[in-house]
């Protein structure tokens, strides 16, 4: 039988692949953001599958929302993308030190 | 008799106020005219009051008159205590001062500040009367302060001379020692019968008197014990007493009317007051009552053998004033209250008489003090002669004079007394009568007989001093002279004093020596046939063959006792201590605390410091700062799992 | 038992296509297999009968957003190698701190919850709508969080244009209100002549 636990637990196994991922892939700014998009995915799979057990639409209404400001942060980061790769001819990571203290 | 209290006080307050404020819309001669009248006002109705209280023998007035602050039980108040002992001081300070307003006209007729000197003396005038009319600590301690400052202001009054600062600063930093031991007699006082009247504090002396203080730990003294020494060190202070006696010499600096009026007749005279005023503690305390007689002694007799050795004629009379200052305390400390104030009175008379001859010549000789310039000046100036001379057989105690019988009922009195230290202060006061005339009348030949040793221009102008100079001279000399005679019987053996001097039967010592007085003409019979006159005697006589018979001698006498004359010369080194081990002490103490405590570590260690750490902090910070979103990336993880631990730990 | 076997089916395609995510050599590879992330969360959601969701997450993300993802790799042309370079440099870093992670919150999930985690779910009863449920709350209960969502949506869409858009000098545009505005004497000019002779 399929239980909150085994939710949370695929959720947790989900978010730890996305850290990794922004360990792995730190130069490439398009891998970072799918990997935060991952990481929203984690996190949205706790609510929904919070609501469904605890029966509270509520966590469905917050999914909503967080879909809504990813897609907002999807657009706006890669469009800043667009923009650095158009004045700097590069988005590896590695050559964007300008806020180096 | 309120509003005539009040008319006393404030009638030269208001003087002062005006002649300082406004003395160039006024003038010089509107100054001094509204000076000395507001003087000769307060020195008018201070007579009344004498009148009432001495004569008529009213009520003691003990009334507080405003209040200023009341803080739980305490009542901080401004009152007045009319008794004879305060009318008799309210007498002496405006008679003196009223001479010494009148004096100045002539002695400062070319001096700039001539409104501003006549505005301090007048604000003294207030002071002092302040600080003799008080019923309570906290006005005691205003005018005590209050006399201070004006006496600071008056020794630097010719503020462009490097010696006048040097002296008003010295005078300064020594009663500052003094009145920090006062303040904290004070609040012994306070601390233990919660009150800072007199009267009340004097009821509830059995408070200090059952109460013991740990001075230093592990040894309990006597509570009224360490308020008596400490009001003791005020008095110190402010009466110039060894060790504490070295501003009073140098504050010489200022002009000679105040050296008069501050320096020898009143303000000087305030620690002795004090003491006798407190005499209802003091009482109870024998080992501060031995500690007064011990240093008063001292002080007789060790300053008035630098007398002897002084060139400056005004430095001489200041050590003669020590020396006297160190007979009333010898009589405070031997229980003879009543002889330290008439000491104090009749020396106020003579010694401001002294004082302002010596002006006198002063002002004659162009500003000239020193008396290996003057000689035989009597035949130019024959008032001032004559004044001078009254003035110092008054002091030396010549027999009738008002000094001999104010120093000779001190001699009795401690011959009679029997506490620790007595035998010490009898020997010191028997010399010192000696010692006193003969530096007296060294001083006196030296200027008004023998050669003239003044330079030819000087000489042609040497003439006798207007009369607003002679006339405070000649009206000093008669009480100098005369109020011996009245004031000897009620002062030392009648009630004159009533209860505002108390006192133990046992240390009744002037009650042992009244029981053989009959009149003044038998004290003075009395006295003949005692050493001391004689004593006087020898050493004018002594005086006479050093300066006048033989002036070769002292130069020789000199030569031989070198190392004495240059203890004397060097005032036991007093000074030499003071700036060598004190001043520069301090000097270097704070010079360490400037390198250490403010540079290194204030400036160094707080300031520089933070700002160093901060700087080095964030040195080694930005290196966190890479600029590389990855690092910023991977430090979030971490601090989330940082964070999820940390919550999960504690719940 | 459907249920269980669906669940771990698509869970564990889930598990596997998130770490090609991460791992795979190409980026449009990563993000065709995010989208397939995407596909199986879907389902996974349909299993917990938030069906509105789960179709919101396909058409969003799988049609928009990773569309756009899919745009701007293509659009870019990354250098793969040079990104690649040091991939492996911080991975022990990496697997620490997700190791950490996951053990955290698997201890907090299996060891102290209170959680119904053991209950089995039961199935809603047939009629039951999920968008209905869902509608009922997100227009009365948060409409201004749905009115500021929608601003947020704008903002970005805004934002986005305004981020991209540029004028390169030379390019040829049409200006139409000068068009509109353009009059006779900026255009025609009458020149008087003589006429031609014959020569």
């Amino acid at each position: 039988m399929i239980t909150l636990a085994h939710y949370l637990t695929l959720s947790a196994v989900l978010f730890a692949i996305s850290v990794a991922g922004i360990y792995l892939n730190r130069k490439n700014v398009i891998l970072l953001l799918m990997c935060i998009e991952l990481q929203l995915l984690a996190v949205n799979f706790n609510f929904i599958a919070f609501s469904r057990f605890l029966d509270d639409v509520a966590g469905q209404v917050f999914v909503f929302f967080i879909l809504t400001v990813a897609a907002a942060e999807a657009a706006i980061g890669l469009a800043i993308l667009v923009v650095l790769f158009r004045n700097r001819r590069s988005i590896n990571v590695d050559e964007l030190d300008s806020m180096k203290g | 008799m309120e509003s005539v209290y009040l008319a006393i006080v404030l009638a030269p307050l208001l003087a002062a106020i005006v002649a300082g404020l406004f003395g160039r819309v006024i003038g010089r001669t509107g100054a001094h005219l509204l000076t000395i009248g507001a003087v000769a006002l307060a020195c008018a109705l201070s007579l009344l009051v004498f009148k009432q209280q001495v004569i008529d023998g009213a009520e003691v007035f003990n009334q507080a008159i405003y209040t200023w602050a009341v803080i739980g039980d305490l009542r901080m108040e401004v009152g007045f205590l009319i008794d004879p002992l305060s009318a008799l001081m309210m007498v002496v300070v405006t008679s003196v001062s009223l001479m010494v307003h009148i004096y100045t006209i002539g002695y400062m007729h070319d001096d700039p500040g001539y409104q501003r000197f006549f505005s301090y003396i007048s604000l003294f005038t207030f002071a002092m009367l302040m600080l003799v009319m008080s019923n309570n600590f906290l006005q005691l301690f205003f005018g005590w302060e209050a006399v201070g400052l004006v006496s600071y202001l008056l020794i630097g009054f010719w503020y462009t001379r490097p010696t006048a600062i040097f002296a008003n600063f010295k005078a300064f930093l020594v009663n500052r020692v003094g009145d920090f031991g006062f303040l904290l007699g004070i609040a012994v006082i306070l601390m233990f019968t919660g009150s800072l009247d007199y009267y009340e504090v004097f009821e509830r002396s059995e408070a200090l008197r059952a109460a013991t203080v740990e001075v230093l730990p592990g040894s309990a003294w006597s509570a009224i014990t360490v308020a008596c020494i400490l009001l003791f060190i005020g008095a110190m202070g402010k009466s110039a007493q060894m060790p504490l006696h070295v501003w009073l010499p140098d504050s010489m600096e200022g002009p000679t009317p105040i050296s008069a009026l501050i320096h020898a007749a009143t303000m000087v005279t305030a620690g002795i007051f004090m003491l006798a005023r407190m005499s209802p503690l003091f009482e109870y305390s024998e080992v501060a009552l031995s500690l007064v007689l011990v240093i008063g002694a001292t002080t007789a007799l060790l300053t008035g053998l630098l007398g002897i050795v002084q060139n400056d004629i005004k430095r001489v009379v200041a050590y003669s004033t020590l020396s006297q200052l160190g007979y009333m305390t010898v009589a405070l400390g031997a229980s003879a209250y009543a002889a330290g104030i008439f000491h104090l009175m009749t020396h106020a008379f003579f010694k401001a008489l002294l004082f302002l001859a010596a002006g006198s010549v002063i002002v004659a000789l162009h500003h000239e003090q020193d008396m290996r310039r003057m000689g035989g000046l009597r035949r130019y100036m024959p008032i001032t002669y004559w004044t001078c001379l009254l003035g110092s057989l008054s002091l030396i105690g010549f027999p009738g004079f008002a000094g001999f019988f104010s120093k000779d009922g001190i001699i009795e009195a401690v011959s009679e007394a029997t506490r620790p230290g007595a035998g010490l202060a009898l020997f010191a006061v028997i010399a010192g009568v000696f010692i006193t005339s003969l530096y007296s009348f060294r001083m006196f030949f030296l200027v008004f007989h023998g050669q003239e040793r003044m330079d030819e221009e000087t000489r042609s102008h040497a003439h006798e001093s207007p009369w607003v100079i002679t006339l405070p001279l000649v009206l000093l000399a008669i009480p100098s002279v005369l109020v011996g005679w009245w004031a000897v019987g009620p002062m030392l053996f009648g009630d004159f004093f009533g209860s505002t001097i108390f006192l133990l039967p046992e240390n009744d010592v002037l009650g042992r020596v009244a029981e053989h007085y009959t009149s003044p003409l038998g004290f003075l019979l009395h006295g003949l046939g005692s050493v001391v006159p004689w004593l006087s005697l020898a050493g004018v006589a002594t005086a006479w063959y050093l300066y006048l018979h033989r002036p070769d001698l002292p130069g020789l006498i000199q030569s031989r006792l070198a190392p004495v004359h240059g203890l004397l010369v060097n005032k036991y080194y007093f000074d030499a201590f003071n700036e060598r081990v004190l001043a520069r002490g301090s000097v270097g103490l704070g010079q360490g605390l400037w390198r250490f405590g403010d540079v290194k570590l204030i400036d160094g260690a707080l300031v520089n410091g933070t700002a160093r750490l901060v700087s080095w902090t964030a040195a080694v910070v930005r290196h966190l700062q890479s600029g590389y979103l990855y690092h910023y990336a991977f430090a979030m993880s971490i601090g989330l799992a940082l964070v999820l631990g940390w919550i999960l730990l504690r719940g | 038992m459907v249920p269980s076997v669906l669940f771990a089916i698509f869970a564990g395609v889930l598990v596997l296509s998130a770490l090609g995510v991460i791992i795979a050599r190409n980026p449009v590879h990563s993000a065709l297999l995010l989208i397939l992330c995407f596909f199986t969360s879907a389902v996974l959601w349909l299993l917990l009968e938030a069906e509105f969701l789960a179709l919101v997450l396909v058409l969003v993300y799988v049609g928009a957003v990773m569309v756009l993802f899919l745009f701007v790799i293509m659009m870019l042309d990354v250098n793969v190698t040079r990104m690649r370079e040091g991939f492996t440099r911080y991975a022990p870093l990496g697997a620490i701190v997700s190791g950490i992670i996951i053990l955290q919150l698997a201890g907090a999930i299996w060891l102290r919850s209170g959680l119904p985690a053991a209950e089995p779910l039961t199935p809603r009863e047939a009629g039951h709508s999920n968008t209905r449920e869902l509608g009922a709350v997100l227009y009365t209960e948060h409409v201004y969080a749905f009115e500021l969502a929608a601003f947020i949506l704008l903002l970005a869409i805004i934002a986005a244009i305004m981020l991209t858009l540029r004028q390169r000098p030379g390019l040829k545009v049409q200006d139409v209100s000068a068009q509109v505005k353009v009059q006779r004497k900026d255009r025609v000019r009458l020149v008087k002549m003589d006429a031609e002779k014959d020569s």
